[in-house]
């Protein structure tokens, strides 16, 4: 499923609404998003799940390419953490 | 602060102007829609964002860290999340 077919199964749900603004919602709320974790803030859904940056330690990287050494800094990078009712209803 | 399905909703009011109580489901029905698809072992995508990816893993051994037992890990469906290029550069450096 893509976000336009996301868009789509919830606009067919909630036809009181008009289309273009269920479409402006989910976009809005994935861009929500994206800013609380550039902020460094956690996103907590309950039941779906949460989630949180994990740091990268600096390490010393190689170009595949070439075979140069380069520095590479220490980093940030987006962790999603399943919740109870999600890992139980993909199992089942 | 945690960013919640309230704050989600709140934000959708305030700066779409979709009324509360409306706000409130889309909220709810986004997430929803997102488990129904991983539960129906679809993957979801979610361009700018990021991929939800279904994975088995086959069962392995484990053991019950309190008492030592041996128990093997259940065969399982684990969902994992991917993050996109343009998430990932984004929170790269977080400026808090």
């Amino acid at each position: 499923m893509t976000k336009s077919e996301l868009i789509e199964r919830l606009a067919d749900q909630y036809r009181q609404l008009p289309a273009k603004d269920v479409e402006s919602a989910i976009k809005e709320i994935l861009e929500q998003m994206a800013q609380t974790l550039q902020r460094g803030d956690r996103i907590e859904i309950r039941g779906f799940g949460s989630f949180s940056l994990h740091y990268r330690a600096p390490r010393v990287g190689r170009n595949p390419k070439t075979g140069d050494t380069v520095e590479l800094e220490g980093k940030y990078v987006p962790h999603f953490k399943p919740g109870k009712e999600l890992r139980e209803r993909v199992n089942d | 602060m945690a960013l919640t399905k309230a704050d989600m909703a709140e934000h959708l009011f305030e700066k779409l102007g979709i009324n509360k109580r409306d706000a409130k489901d889309l909220v709810e029905a986004f997430f929803e829609e997102i488990r129904q698809a991983l539960e129906a072992g679809e993957q979801v995508k979610l361009s700018g964002f990021g991929n939800f990816d279904l994975r088995t893993k086959n069962e392995r051994p484990g053991r019950n860290p309190k008492t030592g037992e041996d128990i093997p890990i259940k065969a399982r469906r684990v969902v994992t999340f991917r993050p996109g290029q343009k998430l990932k550069s984004r929170v790269e450096n977080p400026q808090n």
